[in-house]
């Protein structure tokens, strides 16, 4: 019956548009400037129901933005896009109804104590009391803030803000959620917390949609990701085929001290696949981090310290993004 | 844990019918209430302080000047010619005045400062609430804090004596079409600021108005000209209309008040509705 109802919907709302059936989310060409400055440069990206999809890219890249354009609460100049079949800028309350959005700052109702944010919150979608309450409940116990229910939100230590945002963002049960930089700012405790309760909601079949400057988060929580910088789309994949693409197995940490580690690179040619000169060491990318180091010393080479570690996101966001500071 | 299973599908439906119910563009959901509703428990739990102050600022002034200022003037002459005493005379201004402060605050800092640094109607557009839904809520709990001032002011003329004749119950619905008139001119104005500094602006056109509007004299004392200028002035008007209720007399000119009122109420949420995409949905 439930499955039915749910099945009659998922026809409904998609009758509305051309748009894949299976895909929550569609976008097309999307754009978004503000005067001079392109913010989101001609994105295009699909996210299937289910999967966790993730938005890498330094400041500025234009992450908030597509997040914002997707909730319907900034227009695109051009472009099109649809969540569930709809598109937010014509029908932004209903697709809305279908989106749980944490946004980047907590913006918790500071004037209402930790449950009637809940509450009142969930009275915004339209909800009745009767379904509310309970589910009020449940919430604060799914963000282990049951006894803080009648603490006044300027309370809350930062991750419990955190965690009573993540909360109120499922009060309407969404199929999507929106998450802008869900860790910033939290201890590595909070951040393990959170990374759970978000596991658990995928597992439900919720879509997430992540946001983060943190490569492990993204490697944690993401099946699939897209690098975004200056608002274009540098590459697109899954954690792992992307450090496929984009770095090699190992990487070589080499320090020969500040004032060696220029010079040095020339000596180093032909060792590994890709070599890169930072001030303060030298990577060398290699599918064999050992046998790259053992060239190294066969060389007559003695760095200060060595280590061998297995490429990450990090590397790849790097390379695609460049090192140099973003303003 | 429940969350993970059972009420899922079921919830999920339940936001489906809600969804379902109101299709009526992206800028409003039909759920003015909800808006309602959590000013009321934010005015329970934290703001009912301001709430009393606001109450009692007509009252000193009526106190202060009516009486004490009253007791060097003596009386005055009334709308309908008939005499009556100062402080009757200038209550019914400080009512209009009173409604004029709650409404462009509620609609202008208050709006100012929820947007800008509470950060609250972020919150709220990003669920099913439109833009249309925030503004008409709050424009509502202005208009209910301004009735229930009306309500306590008239109540202490009562009792101060100034009242005359039944009509001046109708002072309630009048201060309410005043504040709702300052109210929706006040957001749409408040969606072109952005610092600050041009929100004291804001008080700058107030306090003259305030002092100015035939609150304390009759118009007559000015010349031909500053007369026609108070008279275009949304204060003036409410200023009249309510001292011709206080004492039951209507005129041509009461209409003319009332309809200079509906004007502004119309223009303003004219205003401020075609101004909600650039004040919330950038």
């Amino acid at each position: 019956m439930r499955v039915s109802e749910l099945a009659s919907k998922e026809s409904r709302v998609t009758n509305h548009s051309d748009a894949t059936p299976q895909y929550v989310i569609t976008a097309e060409n999307l754009t978004k400037r503000y005067g001079d400055v392109t913010a989101v440069d001609s994105i295009s990206f699909r996210v299937p129901a289910g999967e966790a999809f993730g938005l890498l890219g330094p400041n500025g890249a234009g992450k908030s933005t597509t997040m914002k354009m997707i909730g319907g609460v900034s227009q695109r100049t051009s472009g099109s896009l649809h969540i569930m079949g709809l598109d937010p800028e014509q029908h932004g309350p209903e697709v809305r109804a279908h989106l749980g959005v944490v946004p980047q700052q907590d913006n918790l109702d500071e004037e209402l104590k930790v449950r009637d944010n809940l509450l009142v919150y969930g009275r915004y979608f339209g909800l009745p009391m009767s379904y509310l309450k309970p589910k009020a409940d449940e919430l604060l116990e799914f963000a282990q803030l049951t006894d803080k229910a009648k603490s006044k939100v300027d309370a809350l230590s930062g991750g419990m803000k955190r965690r009573l945002t993540i909360a109120r963002s499922l009060i309407n049960e969404p199929r999507i959620l929106l998450l802008d930089e869900p860790t910033t700012g939290l201890d590595p405790q909070a951040r393990h917390i959170l990374w759970d309760r978000l596991f658990r909601l995928k597992e439900q079949g919720v879509t997430l949609i992540l946001t983060t400057h943190y490569m492990d988060e993204a490697e944690q929580l993401c099946d699939r990701l897209i690098v975004v910088d200056k608002g274009k789309i540098m590459a697109e994949g899954s954690p792992a085929s992307l450090i496929r693409e984009y770095s090699t197995r190992e990487v070589l940490e080499l320090r020969f001290g500040s004032e060696r580690n220029a010079s040095i690179g020339a000596e180093l040619e032909g060792i590994g696949e890709r070599l890169e000169t930072l001030p303060d060491r030298v990577l060398i990318y290699a599918h064999d981090g050992e046998a790259a180091l053992e060239q190294v010393t066969a060389r007559g080479l003695r760095p200060v310290t060595s280590l061998v570690r297995r490429s990450s996101l990090e590397d790849v966001f790097l390379r695609l993004t460049g090192r140099s500071l973003v303003d | 844990m429940s969350v993970l299973t059972g009420s899922f599908n079921a919830g999920d439906h339940s936001v489906t019918d809600a969804a379902r119910r109101r299709r009526f563009g992206p800028i409003y959901s039909r759920n003015v209430r909800a808006v309602v509703a959590r000013g009321l428990m934010a005015t329970k739990s934290s703001n009912w302080m301001v709430m009393v102050s606001g109450f009692f600022e007509p009252v000193l002034y009526l106190i202060s000047m009516g009486v004490g200022l009253g007791a060097i003037v003596g009386s005055v002459q009334g709308p309908g010619g008939q005499e009556i005493s100062y402080a009757a005379y200038i209550a019914p201004a400080l009512l209009a005045v009173s409604a004029m402060n709650g409404a462009v605050y509620d609609s202008t800092w208050n709006v100012f400062f929820k947007m800008n640094f509470a950060k609250l109607y972020q919150g709220m557009l990003y669920t099913s609430l439109g833009p249309l839904d925030v503004a008409m809520g709050e424009i509502f709990l202005a208009l209910l804090r301004g009735a229930m001032y009306a309500t306590g002011f008239t109540a202490v003329m009562g009792v101060m004596g100034l009242i005359t004749t039944p009509w001046a119950i109708l002072m309630i619905p009048a201060s309410v079409l005043i504040a709702f008139g300052f109210a929706s001119f006040g957001m749409g104005i408040t969606s072109f600021m952005k610092t600050f500094q041009q929100m004291d602006w804001i008080n700058f056109v107030m306090l003259p108005m305030f002092l100015f509007s035939a609150t304390f004299y009759p118009l007559s004392v000015y010349p031909q000209s500053i007369q026609w200028f108070i008279q275009a002035m949304p204060l003036w008007h409410g200023v009249e209309l309510l001292r011709q209720i206080s004492v039951g007399v209507f005129t041509p000119a009461t209409a003319v008040h009332v309809g200079y009122y509906l004007i502004m109420i119309a223009l303003g949420v004219l205003l401020t509705t075609s101004r909600l995409r650039k004040l919330f949905l950038k």
